[in-house]
């Protein structure tokens, strides 16, 4: 398994200290609907001020997971704990969570406004004290122009943070957020990424995001917890699950990756190889790896991390022949698919530098492919 | 709108299909046109009649009325309206009585039916979807038989040897028939009975299409399930509240049949005091008279729904 090297540690990462005490508690929670397991003994720790992210297929539990910190549904077995008190049997109207829906779920029979100050009005605070922590809370997601519409005649963003505001009046400590952006379209849903960052970051909230959206997982959190079939996978900094996957399943489910199936040939601290049936040379990897001799191990390759090349390369590893089938251009960058003499096909990615580069790589070209060798990942599982 | 233009597209292009199109009939209109002209025939022109004698003096004759156009000679045209029958509901108080007692009647039945209603209509829509479907037969089941029998098998229940008070006797609650029929608690347990799935079905498709995660947001932001319902379902399902209300109240104002099969003879209800001057009395200006007052009692109510209708139509065009 890769090890990762030594990075400079960044300024908020409770979690590699060892005396910080966990916000969230999950404690081997498990939640079956009849036969079905929706989540089978997870276990979490989650951090003030984080934002952590539950990343997964839809299906893979990760939202019965956020209900049952909300208190929607009650564990099988387990217990959930927040800010030290055993949640597991406190119903959602007593917890010191708010919950922002993936539909919204805002009153249609109240105003901007009334829906905001719902809350609060549940919590009998004074109607001077609601006028005017509504109206702070309107223009921090800056609806104070709308505070009279119904939520039917406000566009989808609008709505969204109507839905923000709303659960964040109370000022929770925790605030659970279930696909907060899928409804918007893709231009709204960055700028809106930034925005929910900012209002975390001023409010001091901790997060919990559930989102089937990588990209959207990536830019938002602290830490991801990737599920698939009601596990959790990894959990770590998003530069740890997207360069340091600890499984197949991982790397290819975060971003796209070129995976080559293979066994050890030279297992030492430092380095090994990596005989393949799809290349002619072994992969070389600077790094050690812990495996059981002679099983079987994947070296994953990130199509950025490949470079395309014209001249054989010299050195005795990590390149190979391959030709050209496909080029798309995504104007930032181009992917090329490149087809090896196995048939195995690569993905790679290069940036597009220069506008117009008189020798670009084309159709059916033969190429080589090459990589340094602290790209390749190698995961056991 | 192709099947709808069927009998116009068939003569497209024939001087009759111009001229049908150059005044404005096309398919959609000609379709829409067949209630209108039903309601028209059926509806208007008999209440335009009804209207009209209610306008006329009683006479001995055949039919028992006046002619309000009457030509005195071939150039004079003499039209007669006689206010009278109006001004005779507003002068004898036993009208008045009656409009009132109808109106207590209805209005006691119909917050009945919705303190049972609801929560059945409640219970409906929050159960799974084959006892859902289960239930919504039962509840339109008792439509498969005659009104008219219901209303009579209800006379073998309540009687003084009927099933009720045999069961009692028999039990040996009471020594005594609990005298039943023939009282205003028969005429309640009637019109709440005949009237009951009205009030449901409205009620039942309002609580059904509500959005379950409104109730979630609202216990999450501190609402107790008793709260969110009251907060949340209860004012989301008013329209079906409001439909159903209607439903039942406006004609079981008018009732006619129950309270003459159940109810006390000597009572007093609208619906009765028509029949009896219409029939009895023989009276058709007066019993015209009482009619056309019915309705405007009832238009009012009728404009609420349909405005309120309207409004829950538009809120659900644009959600």
């Amino acid at each position: 398994m890769a090890t990762s090297p030594n990075v400079p540690a960044p300024e908020f990462a409770p979690w590699k200290d060892p005396d910080a005490v966990p916000y969230v508690r999950i404690e081997r929670v498990t939640k079956k609907f009849g036969d079905f397991i929706a989540v089978d003994e997870v276990t979490l720790d989650i951090f003030k001020k984080e934002i952590f992210c539950l990343l997964g297929a839809s299906g893979c539990g990760k939202t019965t997971l956020l209900r049952m910190l909300a208190g929607f549904e009650r564990p099988t077995a387990g217990r959930i704990f927040i800010d030290g008190v055993d949640m597991t049997a406190i119903p959602p109207y007593e917890r010191p969570v708010n919950m922002m829906f993936q539909s919204y779920a805002l009153f249609p029979h109240m105003n901007v406004e009334q829906n905001v100050a719902f809350g609060l009005k549940q919590e009998k605070v004074s109607r001077s004290e609601i006028t005017e922590r509504v109206s702070e809370m309107l223009k921090l997601v800056k609806l104070d122009q709308f505070s009279k519409r119904r939520p039917h005649q406000l566009s989808g963003g609008q709505r969204q943070r109507v839905a923000l505001a709303r659960s964040l009046i109370k000022k929770p400590k925790l605030l659970l957020l279930d696909e907060p952006l899928a409804a918007l379209d893709k231009k709204l849903r960055e700028h809106t990424q930034f925005e929910l960052i900012n209002i975390q970051e001023s409010l001091g909230v901790t997060f919990i995001v559930v989102t089937h959206d990588q990209e959207e997982a990536m830019t938002l959190s602290s830490r991801v917890g990737v599920m698939n079939h009601g596990e959790i996978i990894q959990v770590g900094t998003p530069t740890d699950i997207y360069e340091y996957p600890s499984s197949r399943f991982v790397a290819e489910f975060i971003g796209s990756v070129n995976m080559f199936e293979g066994r050890l040939i030279e297992d030492e601290p430092s380095y090994v190889r990596i005989e393949c049936d799809d290349l002619d040379v072994p992969i070389f990897v600077d790094h050690g790896v812990s495996s059981a001799p002679g099983a079987t191990i994947w070296a994953a390759i990130r199509p950025e991390k490949i470079s395309i090349v014209r001249e054989r390369p010299e050195s005795a590893d990590n390149w190979a022949a391959a030709t050209v089938s496909d080029i798309a251009y995504m104007g930032d960058m181009s992917v090329y698919l490149l087809k090896l003499a196995s048939g195995k096909i690569l993905r790679v990615t290069q940036p597009n530098v220069y506008r117009h580069a008189d020798d670009r790589i084309t159709w059916d070209e033969s190429v080589y492919v090459q990589w340094h060798a602290s790209s390749p990942v190698v995961v056991t599982k | 709108m192709k099947e709808a233009g069927g009998l116009v597209s068939a003569f497209k292009g024939s001087p009759l299909g111009n001229r049908l199109r150059r005044w404005g009939v096309n398919g959609r209109t000609a379709v829409a046109s067949v209630p209108f002209f039903w309601l028209l025939l059926f509806f208007l022109i008999p209440f335009i009649i009804v209207l009209k004698i209610s306008f006329s003096q009683t006479v001995i004759a055949m039919p028992p009325y006046e002619p309000l156009l009457h030509w005195v000679s071939e150039k004079v045209l003499d039209i007669k309206l006689n206010l009278g029958n109006y001004a005779f509901l507003i002068e004898d108080n036993l009208y008045w009585k009656a409009y009132l007692n109808s109106i207590m009647v209805a209005g006691i039945s119909t917050i009945i039916c919705l303190l049972i209603g609801y929560p059945m209509a409640y219970a409906i829509a929050r159960s799974t979807p084959t006892w859902r479907n289960i239930l919504l037969l039962l509840v339109i089941l008792p439509f498969w038989s005659s009104f008219l029998l219901r209303v009579y098998a209800w006379i073998g229940l309540l009687k003084n040897n009927g099933l009720i008070n045999n069961a009692l006797i028999a039990l040996g609650l009471i020594d005594q028939p609990i005298q039943m029929l023939q009282t205003d608690f028969a005429v309640y347990v009637g019109i709440v009975y005949s009237y009951l799935p009205f009030m449901i079905l409205p009620l039942y498709a309002s609580l059904e299409k509500m959005d379950l995660t409104l109730l979630e947001a609202a216990a999450d932001l501190g609402s107790r399930p008793w709260e969110a319902f009251l907060k949340i379902t209860l004012p989301l399902s008013m329209p079906g509240v409001v439909a159903g209300c209607l439903l039942v109240f406006i004609p079981a104002v008018g009732e006619f049949v129950i309270p003459a099969l159940l109810g006390d003879p000597g009572s007093l209800m609208i619906g009765k005091v028509l029949w009896t001057e219409f029939f009895n009395n023989r009276d058709w200006p007066v019993a015209s008279a009482v009619a056309i007052a019915l309705l405007m009692f009832l238009v009012i109510p009728i404009m609420y729904f349909q405005r309120a209708q309207d409004a829950e139509s538009g809120r659900g065009a644009r959600t």
